[in-house]
């Protein structure tokens, strides 16, 4: 059977740099820093003190007192975010089969700060079992498609997907190939994640899986700089609407760019540590071209997973070599976590959404933060450093990997031709 | 109002979000304050830690009303 074509009509997005889709086009063009001392709790004894949190945003503003208490911010997140792709998309959910709406959301944790406050009560009681009859649901990472196919009636389609870091690119990917696969006319897709609590802090810092540059926060995450000391935890959500082609040109949509395809792959290596020749990502990305009917040579800009890890950032660009061959020097490489910190399950969803708005504005958001050159990293290559670069962008790719070996990448391509 | 009356129309407003005026005796946590299953449970659950009382399942189910709450209360504290 002939598969469908897929384009991205609406966005969403609720990032430490910017709380809406413009707000977040700002932050990246300007290569804004989301990083800052935790306000969420007291960090005293805490390795790490500082992460890039949502800010000047109150639950309050966007539910009613009741739904506030019945949605970790995760849920939160994934809810404003998804309105937003929505309302963009300027689908009359009136009209449309709402059979053939799904929802497909990653989350790489999910209610952690729920799980933490209920396990936090228990363990203060007497042994007693008394959690809270919202424990369950409000923790549980699929609560977020839950939540939006409530919220508007999506029947298609609806569960969460749970890859780490690569979580809400794995959500794209799924949402991609269902409408494709012609289950689906719209999906409603991408990631949200809110780890910045106790239990979450302490326990990337105990991987020493997070950078300690408490003196200079904003300096802290720096992709592929020789002093780079680990990530910067960040928080939100993205959310994008995926639709068949026909359909929506037959609403007379507008749109973005065309998602062409996904590659997904597994490190079968180690449970956190990156493979050192980057074997699985190299897969990731070849997958990538092929599924989406790509030649290396169409490809001009690479949204890296770019940490800013040690190990991880330099087996990611030796794998872009590996692939793209001397191509790899003409892509417009760039890490936008250096900017918004890790949103570990919406990084995929942020990040393809970051290269969809570098394809529409014809620019490239920097890699901030650098300072030094790493001996390891090839000097011929573009790593789009400290200011944003101009480009007529075709093909964009995004990478993102998770703990577990999880590796996808999206590939998405301009429609201004057609 | 006694004292147990107020303090379970406050745990009632703060847990359902609703507006004190509508927290009246005949009231339904379901039918009329907007409560779902796990609504109730909540509920009945800060009834006990509030007051400091079990009330075991065969009973919380015969407690659907305001007024239903606060009897059952002011008899267990008696």
């Amino acid at each position: 059977m002939e598969l469908k074509r897929v384009v991205v009509t609406g966005l969403g997005a609720l990032t430490p740099i910017g709380n809406n889709i413009t707000e977040y086009w700002e932050g990246l063009k300007h290569g804004k820093s989301g990083a800052a001392p935790i306000t969420y709790f007291d960090t005293s004894l805490f390795k790490t003190k500082f992460a890039c949190e949502i800010k000047n945003f109150s639950a309050n503003d966007y539910f009613d007192r009741k739904e506030v208490r019945r949605l970790d911010r995760f849920a939160q997140y994934a809810l404003v975010a998804s309105d937003e792709a929505i309302l963009d998309s300027g689908v009359d959910l009136n009209v449309v089969d709402k059979y053939r709406i799904g929802v497909i959301w990653g989350a790489g944790i999910g209610g952690l700060e729920t799980f933490q406050n209920e396990v936090i009560d228990f363990a203060k009681g007497d042994g007693t079992p008394r959690f809270n009859p919202f424990f369950i649901p409000k923790m549980i990472a699929d609560i977020a498609p839950g939540n939006i196919s409530i919220k508007h009636g999506f029947m298609g389609p609806n569960y969460a997907t749970v890859s780490a870091c690569a979580s809400s690119a794995n959500a794209m990917i799924d949402a991609l190939n269902y409408i494709r696969l012609g289950y689906s006319d719209i999906m409603v897709t991408g990631g949200s994640e809110a780890a910045v609590t106790q239990a979450g802090m302490g326990g990337f810092n105990s991987m020493h899986a997070l950078s300690t540059r408490n003196d200079d926060p904003q300096k802290a995450s720096r992709p592929f700089d020789a002093n780079r000391d680990g990530f910067v935890l960040g928080e939100g959500g993205g959310a994008l609407i995926l639709e068949e082609y026909e359909h929506a040109k037959a609403r007379g949509a507008k749109i973005y760019a065309e998602v062409i395809g996904g590659g997904m792959s597994s490190d079968a290596y180690h449970m956190t540590a990156p493979h050192p020749e980057g074997i699985g990502v190299i897969a990731v990305m070849k997958n990538c071209l092929e599924n989406s009917g790509l030649k290396p040579e169409d490809v001009d800009t690479i949204n890296t997973h770019g940490t800013s890890t040690p190990l991880g950032d330099v087996a990611e660009l030796k794998a872009i070599k590996q692939v793209f061959g001397e191509h790899a020097k003409n892509i417009n490489i760039n890490s936008t976590k250096s900017m918004t910190g890790h949103l570990l399950g919406a990084a995929g969803a942020v990040e393809a959404i970051a290269s969809i708005l570098a394809m529409q504005n014809s620019l490239v958001p920097p890699t901030i933060n650098h300072e030094t050159a790493d001996e390891n990293i090839d000097s011929e290559l573009n790593l789009t450093l400290n200011k944003p670069q101009e480009r007529k962008i075709k093909v964009a790719m995004s990478n993102t990997f998770g703990f577990g070996g999880h590796n996808a990448c999206v590939a998405f391509k301009s429609m201004e031709d057609e | 109002m006694s004292d147990i009356a107020s303090r379970v129309k406050a745990i009632i407003v703060d847990k359902l979000g609703v507006d004190e005026n509508e927290v009246v005796t005949e009231a339904s946590f379901t039918n009329d304050l907007g409560a779902d299953s796990l609504d109730t449970v909540e509920l009945i659950m800060e009834f006990e830690k509030e007051f400091d009382i079990q009330i075991p399942d065969d009973q919380a189910e015969n407690i659907s009303t305001v007024g239903q709450a606060i009897s059952y209360i002011e008899e267990a504290k008696k």
